[in-house]
């Protein structure tokens, strides 16, 4: 049975969390998802708190659900972007996250391009630092999501298949998702080139295959990661259509799948690049239902991280299991 | 002023000359001497080290020091990098080219030579780079720092990436009798690479700096030294298929060398999991397979020549983004003790007088340097040390300007008692340094 607990300020890698505190998390954020649904959409956890986006990286959506999710708990927000901190005059990361804590920020949502920042921010600051992507690390928020999804659609995740697709290597969503499904119990399995799904991540603990078909008929879920061929990645896969061919998840390859599979992805969709538009719109696809779970986890992750009391599971606990 | 030492009573080790015996030395003016007369005071020297217990060894020589100056001396100078070469036990340290400017004018060489000579506790040698700016494209003019007085070639910091380049600095470089050194990196294999490539590096998202682009310069080296039939040195190697490629073509005889550091056999990547750059050198630390490769080839004489690659950082440096922070970290204060820990007491890969033939006969036959001995008529360059020593690394105490060290808080057997440089006693654990 699950202790709900949380006692840590910081949300920096699923990595570092147990199984336990995990389904803490997304507990908590099942008795948020409530508060959006209903016509007065905030709640007073965080009244009076100052939250920081910090986000040195360009992104739109995790910013905006950061920040709707800290308006929803009544928090004060402020958005800082590289381009609008001193880190262009040559200020060090550090120096930027001290100058924001000695003006009382409480929580820091730290974005940045190189993999490690949330930690290392967060073992220097009083303040909460949430990890909302760092490099190809993690992006916890998101594999959050994603489980919450997945957990909300299935009933569970222990024994669901799970294929990930894509650019695996330079993925932080990826991370994410292998830490926390493998740490739930769910069979992962990575899908994609083999220079972009290399043969050093069968030490996580998932299974790897370089062609979707080969696992298209028995997985549960799949998610399907945004793939781009910029100036990076040209040595890594030959172009856009010969990965579409292989790995893209077009009408012919989604009548295959079970009639049950999800179809996640993370945003922002390539249409007719790794998925075909109508499957993008169709059955199974739970796209835009994970970016309105988003919103209720980031809201649970702010609320524990501030030291908020974890809510107990909504779905009553059989009572042969109390003793 | 002393003019004369006797050390009574040690454990003489003298790998230059197979020597392993309880005895004493002598020093006269500077020079190791075959024994002194009794003073008004029944005394042989005028000053008498008690050496009882203790080993009485050649000073310790390092090849691969980074002391920052000219142009970065908020991280270490001269004479600071010299101060922890000699409370580490080293009396000759070997300095890279990678200052700014770049050490490839005689006149930079000249430059140092005098600050070393004015302000080290210690013997200062320097390399001169094998390319100008360490660019990789033009050869440096070779013959002039020959003339200055490098006592090798290198563009440590840096690999120089075009064949037809090295090959042709190895040729001119034979000419002078100049050893080469290379810093063994493929760049477009190690590409942004800030740590292994593997496992760990898959764990964390951090760009991947994979073995194979050591490799595969230190396969294009045995091949130019092949070739060329002149000594090229590898410098810190890092790999096991390195070591195998090593132990291959020295078999077959071909001039090639290479020499290991501390960190590389006793960390291993799964160090970097909190992110501390503090465990952030080049080339990177690996994985345990490379660790006991590295330590089977110091064992069978692949590998012969040990060495710190000491490059202090400064802490606003180190205190940034993972893949910002500069490569590198303190090694001279620890280098003894690690080596000792590891290959001595957990491994017994080695004996005593073979890891100090590592730290002294070798490097100094290397580079055709008149160190590294006690025979009679030497410099007076003597480390006293106790390979039973037992301490704790603190990194507030080092001599350096910097204090990025991996090993703070480690626990270590192994420590360098006093040390001796042309006679003089420049450093001893109890007093500290003599000036």
């Amino acid at each position: 049975m699950t202790t709900h607990q949380w006692q840590h300020k910081d949300l920096c890698a699923l990595a570092d969390h147990t199984p336990d505190e995990l389904i803490t998390i997304l507990d908590t954020a099942e008795a948020f998802k409530g508060v959006g649904e209903r016509n007065l959409k905030k709640v007073p956890a965080l009244r009076g708190k100052t939250l920081v986006n910090f986000f040195i990286e360009p992104s739109t959506r995790t910013r905006i659900s950061f920040e709707l999710a800290a308006l929803r708990l009544s928090a004060d927000v402020i958005n800082i972007s590289a381009s609008a901190s001193s880190l262009e005059k040559g200020e060090t990361l550090l120096d930027t996250a001290r100058n924001l804590e000695a003006l009382r920020a409480d929580l820091i949502v730290i974005r940045h391009q190189s993999a490690g920042s949330a930690r290392f921010l967060a073992d220097r600051l009083n303040a909460s630092v949430i990890n909302a992507g760092d490099g190809a690390h993690e992006h916890p928020t998101q594999g959050l999501l994603d489980a919450f999804t997945i957990r909300e659609k299935l009933g569970c995740i222990k024994g669901v298949r799970v294929a990930i697709v894509g650019d695996i290597l330079f993925s932080r969503v990826a991370r994410s998702n292998i830490q926390l499904l493998t740490k739930l119990g769910a069979e992962v399995t990575l899908v994609g080139p083999s220079t972009l799904v290399p043969a050093t991540f069968a030490s996580l603990g998932v299974k790897l295959a370089h062609s979707i078909d080969e696992v298209l008929e028995e997985v549960d879920v799949i998610n399907l990661l945004r793939i781009q061929h910029e100036r990076q990645r040209k040595e890594y896969f030959p172009g856009l259509g010969e990965y579409t061919a292989r790995f893209g998840l077009t009408k012919r390859r989604a009548d295959k799948i079970k009639p049950e599979c999800l179809i996640m992805h993370p945003g922002p969709m390539n249409r007719g690049v790794e998925i075909d538009s109508d499957v993008a719109d169709g059955r199974g696809s739970v796209v835009l239902d994970q970016v309105t779970n988003g919103l209720a986890v980031r809201m649970a992750v702010l609320y524990l991280c501030s030291g908020g009391t974890p809510f107990a599971p909504v779905i009553p606990v059989a009572a042969d299991s109390l003793s | 002023m002393n003019t004369s030492l006797h050390i009574k009573g040690g454990r003489i080790i003298d790998p230059a000359n197979g020597i392993d015996r309880v005895g004493d030395l002598f020093v006269r003016d500077g020079i190791i001497v075959d024994s002194l007369p009794k003073n008004e005071k029944g005394e042989r020297g005028s000053e008498v080290i008690d050496a009882t217990g203790k080993v009485v060894s050649p000073g310790l020589i390092d090849i691969h020091v980074h002391f920052r100056e000219p142009g970065q001396s908020h991280k270490e100078t001269i004479a600071t990098g010299a101060r922890c070469a000699a409370a580490g036990g080293f009396t000759t340290v070997v300095c890279m080219p990678n200052t700014s400017p770049v050490a490839d004018s005689p006149a930079t060489i000249a430059w140092i030579q005098e600050r070393a000579a004015s302000t080290a506790c210690v013997n200062v040698f320097c390399t001169g780079a094998i390319t100008k700016g360490l660019a990789g494209e033009e050869m440096a003019p070779i013959g002039a720092l020959a003339a200055a007085g490098v006592v090798a070639l290198t563009d440590d910091g840096r690999c120089v990436q075009n064949h037809g380049v090295m090959r042709r600095a190895v040729e001119y470089a034979r000419h002078y009798g100049l050893p080469v050194m290379d810093h063994c990196q493929e760049t477009t294999l190690s590409a942004d690479g800030v740590m292994n490539e593997g496992e760990w590096s898959t764990r964390l998202g951090l760009p991947g700096w994979p073995a194979l682009a050591e490799d595969l310069i230190v396969a294009r080296n045995i091949l130019l030294a092949e070739e060329t039939g002149h000594p090229i040195h590898c410098q810190h190697i890092s790999s096991a298929r390195s070591v195998r490629l090593l132990r291959e073509a020295r078999h077959r005889g071909v001039p090639i060398t290479a020499e290991a550091c501390p960190h590389h056999i006793a960390l291993t990547d799964g160090e970097l999991k909190n992110f501390d750059t503090n465990f952030k050198m080049n080339p990177p630390l690996r994985t345990q397979a490379d660790i006991d490769e590295i330590i089977a080839g110091i064992s069978d004489g692949t590998i012969t020549i040990l060495a710190s690659d000491h490059a202090p950082h400064a802490t606003y440096e180190k205190e940034v983004e993972f893949d910002r922070a500069p490569f590198g970290i303190l090694g001279l204060e620890t280098e003894l003790a690690l080596f000792l820990e590891i290959l001595l007491h957990q491994r017994e890969a080695l004996s005593l007088s073979q890891i100090l033939g590592m730290l002294t006969v070798n490097p100094a036959k290397f580079l055709r340097i008149d160190r590294g001995t006690l025979s009679t008529g030497a410099p007076a360059d003597i480390t006293i040390l106790d390979p039973d020593h037992a301490w704790t690394v603190d990194k507030n105490e080092s001599a350096s300007l910097s204090r990025n060290t991996p090993f703070h808080g480690h626990s270590l057997r192994g420590r360098a008692l006093t040390t001796i440089v042309g006679g003089k006693i420049v450093w001893d654990l109890e007093s500290g340094f003599r000036s």
